[in-house]
């Protein structure tokens, strides 16, 4: 089976919910709507205190090319424009939103029926997207427009529909493709269509038996899809590494999936697409997996963005006595959340709680120098060395052993054996090293 | 046996004399001129490698001093004058006055008025905090506590108060180099003119939310209610980004504005106390001596 | 213990893996040659081990309690493997004061001079042996005959290992044939019944030590196999030039330290290179310099000074040579 050569990891799999069927989870009472819910620039607010809105309708504006339009997911009146601590974990700008009803925007399709038949031209389908505002559902929310947009000179040659969800507990992409199977391959379609390539390959892992069948099954309809299983292990669901587990390109240093000919997207952006494109339907909910090993009904719920994740915890069965953390995202790259009220945004594939047991770290122990960081660093860096040179504030040399490589996947902090913040410190380095080379451009 | 001995002196003493010249030639070929005043300046310097006047090292500063025309804009800040002087009299340059600052956090968020609503369990390092979230607080701009600023320290002239989490400044031995100031991720610090009996008058808050929120997250935050800027005849005060700011030399210490802040942001330190009047001293000043 | 919510950066799942569960996987793959030990060498073998370990241990503690005043950290395990390795580098008739010195060169002046676990540029147990086979040189090479519990501790029969009784005979001119007779058949040197230090002559036991550090994952392949593997090269290339003067590949693996060091000593994570190519070149290395030590050196056995000479260069490697990079640049044409 396909995957990655060189290092990764296998963190127990914890894939509780994956038998759960997606339920719709009621509206809550009141939605806070972040504007900046993607990478690249906040939106610009285009509702104010006081106005009604339906749902699907935009309430913010992307704000220039790498941005994306926020719709509102819920209908009523915006009762206040203020700042919300987000899963960033800073104050960010946000729509709050009394809702009453659940009144949409006319142009939807809200019918069952799958649409087959795509009508709209290359540049029309991009617009669409971009409109919509679609962006990566993996959870690093990269404006998909942008990724559609093959710039002059560069060509792509292949699609990578990314069904691998790699992390430990998530199980959203996994319901995704078995329930909305068909749909993902629609907007995969679309997908090729915007990219003007004839092949695409969905990366699923092998622990996710059901959802390879059933794709495949519904693959063969489909012209130039095809279905990859690949062997279970951390971080595949990185661009980098599944272009590489499936393609066998190396996406060089710096550069970008493009420069070895190939666009990488999410199940769930490919849905969203289908959705944006077929059913005229701007991205306002996700599915989200509500997990953990003391929720008493853990389970994937269909979700409006905007609702607070104490809801999603309520209807999982409410936060356990014993909480220590609470994750939005997966255990190796997700956020902890400093409190339930914190928004889901287009991006939260998932919460998960974790008990005081499992929230808090042992103790860090000196170096052995074991080298198991550097064996399973995906990326071949030499993660004990970059955080001695952060720690000792050597940038210049963390800079030179390609710190800003590091896709912060976590591996390195997960094997270590005497529990040491490889990661933390790596991340400070590599902000400050991206910082310096900032400034370097800057003043020349 | 002798002749062993013979051989064996004659060659190293051939070697000897070999290496000798080629060191005495690559010596020679490599000689670096330094003027000699460089050194007798370095000599004068405290020594601390601090980097406080904004050189590498006190070498770097000694050649800066050495080549600059004027002393304008050099300046020692752990030596402070008298280094300024006798660097002036070794290079026959006029000595400019500076006046000598302290470093002083501009915070005051002890858990006391700024309670805890979460627990950070990564690496004690503010850096690493800041990058993550606002904070075991929902203040997103006051002190983290980690102590940045005390291991930037290199004068023992900072520490970290295990009680209210936040730094303390020992003034007298405080150089004003700056480490702390660069090493805060939250720009805390700032370096004040020093005053007599090192008295201060200074608003301890950096929250730029509004004033709903700053009160909300710390009780002692700035909510610019322009309050003190009303009450200041000096032009000391100045409100901008929801924050007011005391200009230490504008400042003339007359205490009106300590008084008339609702929130107790201002702190006076190092002032004999108050003839009994009623809420006069603000809750957030007894936390130095 | 407070009710707030914990937040910290990712990862928050974390392996199971711990120093000191590492370090029991060592000793526990040590267990089978301390058994063989035992059985060759009778109790001065458990007499030597238990001083050396114990010893071992206590400096450690005795040094971070008084000297560094930190934190005492001999639960890690590490001093244990420290003080077994020491015991099985030397012959299981050692007097308990040479043992007491050698455990307190290991960790006095080899690992804590150093900053302790992790800091120390040389394997702090083949430093001690190296240390006492230059002070003691009698006591450290008078090897007790195997004669299993019979044999004594300190009044034991003492003979030469196979390895000296080459380097001997080879230097004196004598015939290899003649000397062939001499030392033990393979198969009796694979299961260790022959002169030697403690836990170095048992072949088979440290094999199967070595099997469950691999299974375990508690180290890679790399270096035992560089080591080995250009151990048996070198003397292949050797015996097939000169079958009169040089000793076949089989008795280079099995006679001396060579098991010990490529399984157990190279392998010292704290002093061996931080990724596998080096990890490869550090092998080959250790393995050459053993061959030339034992071939044309002054001493019979040298893989407590080929390991020392490669320890010396990990510094150098993990500085030069990097893992290979994802993505790394391939300049086309």
């Amino acid at each position: 089976m396909k995957t990655f050569p060189k290092g990764g990891v296998h963190p127990p799999e914890s894939k509780l919910t994956a038998g759960c069927p997606t339920e719709v989870l009621p509206l809550p009472k009141s939605v806070v709507i972040p504007v900046s819910q993607h990478i690249g620039a906040p939106a610009n607010v285009i509702v104010s205190k006081g106005e009604s809105v339906r749902t699907g309708q935009a309430i913010a504006e992307g704000k220039g090319f790498v941005s994306a339009f926020i719709h509102s997911s819920v209908s009523g009146k915006v009762s206040k424009i203020d700042t919300i601590i987000d899963t960033t974990g800073y104050r960010q700008t946000a729509v709050f939103i009394d809702v009453e009803g659940d009144e949409w925007i006319e142009s939807i399709d809200r019918s069952e029926e799958i649409v087959t038949g795509i009508s709209l031209s290359q540049e029309e389908i991009v617009k669409k997207c971009s409109a919509s505002g679609i962006v990566g559902m993996g959870g690093a929310t990269f404006p998909s427009h942008v990724k559609l947009t093959v710039p002059a000179g560069k060509k792509c040659d292949v699609l990578i529909i990314n069904g691998v969800e790699c992390e430990p507990y998530l199980t959203s992409d996994h319901r995704l493709m078995l329930e909305r199977g068909e749909e993902v391959l629609i907007g995969t379609t679309i997908l090729m269509k915007a990219l003007n390539v004839t092949r695409a390959l969905v990366g699923i892992e092998s622990n996710k038996k059901d959802a390879i069948e059933h794709m495949t099954r519904l693959a063969s309809a489909f012209q130039g899809i095809t279905v990859c299983p690949l062997k279970v292990k951390y971080p595949q669901g990185a661009e980098k590494q599944l272009i590489r587990a499936l393609i066998k390109r190396e996406v060089p240093s710096g550069k970008l999936p493009l420069d070895v000919n190939s666009v990488v997207h999410n199940v769930g952006t490919a849905f969203a697409v289908y959705e944006a494109v077929q059913k005229n339907k701007p991205l306002f909910e996700r599915i989200v997996t509500v997990t953990g090993k003391s929720l008493a009904r853990p389970g994937n719920y269909l979700v409006r963005t905007g609702t607070p994740v104490s809801r999603l915890i309520e209807a999982a069965g409410g936060l356990p006595e014993d909480t220590g953390k609470i994750l939005s995202g997966g255990p190796m790259m997700g956020k902890a959340l400093a409190n339930t009220e914190v928004p889901v945004v287009k991006g939260t594939s998932g919460i998960v709680v974790l008990p005081k047991s499992d929230s808090s770290r042992s103790k860090a122990g000196p170096c052995i120098r074991c080298a198991r960081c550097v064996s399973v660093c995906p990326i071949g860096l030499e993660p004990y060395l970059l955080m001695t040179l952060s720690e000792k504030g050597l940038f210049e040399k963390a800079e030179q052993e390609r710190i800003t490589d590091c896709m912060e996947c976590g591996s390195c902090s997960f094997e270590c054996p005497a529990s040491r913040p490889l990661l933390d410190y790596i991340r400070l380095g590599k902000s400050t090293v991206i910082r310096m080379a900032r400034e370097r451009v800057t003043k020349k | 046996m002798s002749i062993t001995i013979i051989i064996t002196i004659v060659t190293l003493s051939l070697l000897a004399l070999l290496s000798a010249v080629i060191l005495y030639f690559i010596a020679s070929k490599f000689k670096v001129y330094e003027d000699p005043r460089i050194d007798e300046v370095q000599a004068v310097l405290p020594a601390a490698n601090c980097g406080g006047c904004g050189f590498a090292g006190c070498r770097n500063f000694a050649e800066a001093l050495v080549k600059a025309e004027t002393f304008e804009g050099l300046n020692c800040p752990v030596g402070g004058a008298p280094v300024m002087a006798e660097a002036a009299r070794i290079l026959g340059k006029e000595a400019v006055a500076v006046e000598p600052t302290v470093a002083v956090l501009l915070c005051n968020g002890s858990p006391e008025f700024r309670p805890h609503n979460t627990k950070y369990d990564g690496v004690p390092d503010c850096r690493i905090a800041h990058s993550l979230y606002l904070g075991e607080t929902d203040c997103s701009y006051g002190c983290l506590g980690y102590g940045d600023c005390e291991r930037a320290c290199t004068f023992d002239a900072l520490h970290m108060n295990p009680v209210t989490g936040l730094p303390e400044i020992i003034d007298d031995k405080c150089t004003a180099c700056g480490a702390c100031v660069k090493a805060c991720p939250r720009h805390l610090l700032e370096l004040r003119k020093k005053a007599k009996k090192d008295r201060k008058i200074y608003v301890a808050c950096q929250n730029c939310d509004k004033g709903g929120p700053a009160r909300r997250a710390c009780k002692v935050a700035c909510i610019a209610c322009n309050k003190c800027f009303n009450v200041c005849k000096f032009e000391a005060i100045t409100i901008a980004n929801n924050l007011a700011y005391i200009d230490s030399y504008k400042c003339t210490f007359c205490r009106k504005c300590v008084t008339e802040c609702p929130t107790g942001s201002i702190l006076e330190i190092n002032f004999p106390p108050r003839k009994a009047k009623t809420e006069a001293e603000p809750e957030g000043a007894a936390v130095k001596p | 213990m407070s009710n707030l919510l914990n937040v910290s950066p990712s990862p928050h799942v974390y392996g199971k893996e711990t120093t000191r569960k590492l370090m029991l996987g060592v000793i526990i793959a040590l267990v089978p040659a301390l058994f063989a030990s035992v059985f060759y060498f009778g109790y001065g073998a458990i007499i030597v081990t238990a001083v050396s370990v114990l010893s071992c241990v206590a400096f450690e503690y005795l040094i971070q309690r008084f000297v560094f005043r930190r934190q005492i950290t001999i639960n890690d395990f590490s001093a244990v493997v420290t003080g077994l390795l020491l015991a099985f580098n030397v012959p299981s008739n050692l007097p308990v004061f040479i043992i007491i010195i050698g455990a307190f060169v290991s960790i006095a002046i080899a690992k804590m001079t150093f900053g302790g676990l992790g800091n120390n540029p040389f394997n702090p147990a083949l430093v001690g042996r190296v240390f006492m086979l230059i002070s003691f040189p009698v006591q450290m090479t008078s090897w007790p005959v195997p004669k299993g519990f019979a044999t004594g501790y300190l009044d034991a029969v003492t003979g030469a290992t196979p390895l000296a009784i080459v380097k001997e005979g080879l230097k004196n001119g004598e015939p290899i044939q003649q000397l062939l007779a001499q030392i033990p058949t393979p198969a009796r040197m694979f299961l260790g019944n022959m002169g030697g230090s403690m836990g170095e002559v048992a072949a088979a036991a440290l094999i199967l030590g070595g099997i469950y550090l691999l299974w375990k994952k508690i180290i890679t392949w790399h270096v035992p196999v560089s080591v080995i593997g250009s151990i048996v090269i070198f003397t292949s290339i050797l015996w097939l030039v000169n079958p009169e003067k040089n000793m076949d590949p089989v008795f280079h693996l099995l006679a001396g330290g060579v098991l010990l060091g490529a399984i157990f000593m190279a392998t010292d994570y704290v002093t061996s290179p931080m990724n596998p190519r080096a990890m490869i070149i550090y092998g080959c290395g250790i393995g050459i310099l053993t061959v030339i030590i034992r071939v044309w050196g002054a001493y019979p056995e040298g893989v407590s000074f080929a390991i020392l000479i490669m320890n010396a260069f990990v510094p150098l490697m993990n500085a030069y040579i990097k893992p290979k990079r994802f993505g790394e640049v391939v300049k086309n044409g």
